[in-house]
């Protein structure tokens, strides 16, 4: 019994040290700073993978292009489960050492892991998931989001309403903590009144009855909030309704990964976004030729938010070492990396200052894509950023 | 950080939002709504009935927990998506649907669900949860990650003017029908033919039929491809207004589960009342709810506190039906 014990901590032992000695045979990186570990959790599996995969994608196109062999991925799928995604964040903290988190498609998985993760001393660094929760009162200085506060598309979207003329608004988005942003959002740049708000369920796909409702409503106009699969569903069945209000709407209802199988019945609609494929600068047209020589498929708004967390990483290893954490943080802040979204820097909250966007559904051959029309909002930063006390 | 002009136009256009929650609250709830959400409700329950009309057939004659229902619903919304796409026609989509749902269902217990008849519920369950694992990545290899496009046929589309004046999509209805006239054709399947005849005789006692001379293991697995075949019809039918994508059967299954818990396990009647219950029940909570917390919130927590409540109710439902019939509304003790 004894001996069994001894030897198995005998075993434990020579296991620790083995792994002690592989790690420090790691850390000799030609540019003399240690290797930088990142954990990538996304979703790569059932409803909304598309979405995670983009992110993935994006993220491992900016290291093979950096040819950095100092950065280190390693990608895990929380198949858009909480619990899933807190246990991922374990194991990659606690067993594989990482020092930068980032990948997380949803608020609600990202309010679960972000906090605990910062408070463990690591970076996470957000390639979608904005939750106003973590850009006001609870701010964090290892916490940055290269994409957007959740509100901020919405709030392009209203403003973009109200300058179009809309007056009535028939709003709706599902009942989570990126669907209750998304109304504030519009309402708090949107001058007219509202004919309905509603919540749907996350990951419905019969809008049957909300649709009945817009139509017994009043409304000129709809605004709708729905990610991946949902705004598919949503988008068909309103169009073969009948229902012939103007739609406006965030990207996320009309990303490249979802028009395809939308089709026509997202033509001319319009919509918000920090990103295109046809905005004008150097990185973003090597960007989408790149994506689509290595993918087979145009980008979409995620892989582009995935590629700018790439490659934010890697303009802050050139500057600092990740065990520095001061300096690399401030090496973070600069945000001094060329951004495929154009002018990009990070407000007090580490939450973006960019651009936002109008865009318009056209088809361009087969292949149904998005082109700029307007900016909708120049400099735009968020609300909360007043109320983080960083 | 001063405050940005973010919050000056928040004050400003405050005011368009009391004005709103009062037409809310205000507007009465119009019968013609009503009746579309009756409508809506119907052709949700139908659709449930396709895929609860298997499971419990499923359950009911050969005693199995089949959780890979919900993957033959993809099978056949994904052969649909595919044939449609090929061909362009929405029929051959339908039959591929069917096809290829049966197929991969007769494929299926031949190799896998055969076997797991003599064993208990736990090794089914488990069985059938690797099936959809199994499926949900070969799909995935198959179509990549991406949605797929599949839409309605251009003889089906827009909508049709009710008497009085209700405005309905014309795919729906078409939904409805097919749905009722597949429940027609399943009760005349099972009371008046042969095979019928030996599918209520294999609810009632599977090893008397096999001792009559009774080729039990063809039956098993007819019956079983054609409770996969309803599933991928309902799978292509809903794809057309979804998002065919991957993983798209297990909300579903978890309904139809619920359908068929309410209606009495193995009772196609059962089946029926069940998912035209959950259907109703639903559609108008979704509808309702939001509406009748308006009366005394303000409208945007009315709305999430409605909408939160209603995605319980048909769980509060089922709960209800199990406190009086503990074995189902139809199902037998």
């Amino acid at each position: 019994m004894q001996t069994t014990k001894m030897a198995k901590m005998g075993l434990k032992t020579l296991g620790a040290a083995t792994a002690v000695a592989l790690a420090m045979a790691g850390a000799a990186v030609a540019d003399g700073h240690a290797k930088v570990k990142v954990g990538v959790i996304t979703t790569l599996t059932g409803g909304g993978a598309g979405l995670g995969v983009d992110i993935r994608d994006g993220f491992l196109l900016a290291v093979k292009q950096s040819g950095n062999d100092g950065i280190e991925v390693v990608v895990e799928d929380d198949q858009r489960k909480p619990d899933v995604a807190v246990q991922l964040a374990d194991k990659m903290i606690q067993s594989e050492k990482v020092d930068i988190l980032t990948g997380i498609v949803w608020s609600n998985l990202a309010l679960a892991v972000v906090p605990s993760a910062t408070a463990q001393g690591k970076f996470y660094l957000s390639p979608n998931a904005g939750p106003f929760q973590l850009a006001g009162k609870g701010c964090h200085e290892n916490y940055f989001n290269v994409a957007w506060q959740n509100d901020n598309l919405h709030e392009a979207a209203g403003a973009h309403a109200s300058s179009v003329g809309h007056k009535n608004s028939f709003i709706l988005a599902p009942n989570y903590p990126a669907g209750k942003d998304a109304l504030k959002g519009y309402k708090r740049m949107y001058s007219g009144d509202l004919a309905g708000e509603l919540y749907t369920k996350l990951g419905q796909t019969d809008y049957a009855a909300e649709i009945a409702q817009i139509r017994a409503s009043d409304a000129d106009s709809v605004f709708f909030f729905l990610p991946g699969g949902m705004g598919i569903s949503f988008l068909k069945q309103y169009a073969d309704s009948g229902i012939d209000l103007p739609v406006v709407g965030p990207a996320f209802s009309f990303d490249q990964g979802i028009l395809q199988a939308v089709g026509d019945a997202a033509l001319g609609v319009q919509n918000t976004s920090q990103w295109n494929k046809d905005i004008d600068n150097a990185a973003n047209k090597a960007f989408v030729e790149t994506f689509q020589a290595e993918y087979g498929r145009l980008p979409s708004l995620y892989a582009s938010q995935g590629f700018d967390t790439a490659n934010l990483i890697i303009s802050a290893m050139g500057k600092a070492d990740v065990k520095d954490q001061d300096a690399f943080r401030a090496a973070l802040k600069e945000a001094d990396f060329a951004s495929v979204r154009g002018d990009f820097k990070f407000g007090n909250n580490n939450h973006p200052i960019q651009d936002i966007y109008v865009r318009e559904v056209i088809k361009e051959g087969d292949v149904y894509t998005n082109k700029i029309i307007s900016t909708g909002l120049t400099d735009h930063q968020d609300v909360y950023a007043a109320e983080c006390k960083l | 950080m001063p405050p940005s002009a973010n919050s000056e136009q928040m004050t400003i256009h405050r005011r368009g939002r009391g004005l709103a929650g009062e037409t809310i609250k205000g507007r009465a709830m119009s019968s013609i709504l009503i009746i579309e959400q009756i409508l809506n409700g119907l052709q949700f329950g139908v659709m449930l009935f396709l895929m609860a009309a298997g499971l419990t057939l499923i359950f009911g004659v050969m005693g199995l927990i089949n959780l890979a229902h919900g993957s033959l619903y993809m099978v056949g919304a994904f052969a649909a998506a595919a044939v449609a796409g090929w061909t362009g026609s929405f029929l051959l989509a339908l039959a591929a649907s069917l096809a290829a749902a049966a197929l991969f269902g007769a494929l299926i217990e031949l190799t896998v669900i055969r076997r797991l008849y003599a064993r208990d519920h736990l090794d089914q369950v488990l069985a059938t949860f690797a099936l959809i694992l199994i499926f949900s990545e070969a799909t995935r290899w198959v179509f990549g990650s991406f949605p797929l496009f599949l839409n309605i046929p251009e003889a089906l589309s827009g909508t049709l003017t009710l008497p009085g004046g209700i405005e309905y999509s014309r795919y729906r209805l078409t939904i409805i029908l097919i749905g009722l006239a597949v429940a027609v054709g399943l009760f005349l399947l099972i009371s008046k033919t042969r095979v019928g005849m030996r599918i209520r005789a294999g609810e009632n006692d599977r090893e008397m039929i096999g001792a009559l001379g009774v080729d039990i293991s063809i039956l098993y697995t007819l019956v079983f491809a054609l409770g996969a075949a309803l599933a991928g019809l309902s799978g292509a039918l809903v794809g057309a207004i979804q998002s065919v994508e991957v993983g798209m059967g297990e909300p579903v299954l978890i309904l139809a589960f619920v359908v068929i818990v309410i209606g009495g396990i193995g009772s196609i009647k059962g089946a029926l009342a069940g998912a035209i219950l959950v259907g109703l029940t639903d559609t108008l909570g979704r509808t309702m709810l939001p509406w009748a917390f308006a009366a005394f919130m303000e409208p945007s927590a009315a709305s999430s506190v409605g909408s939160s409540l209603a995605s319980m109710l048909i769980y509060i439902l089922m709960a209800g039906v199990l406190l009086f019939k503990p074995t189902g509304l139809f199902g037998s003790a």
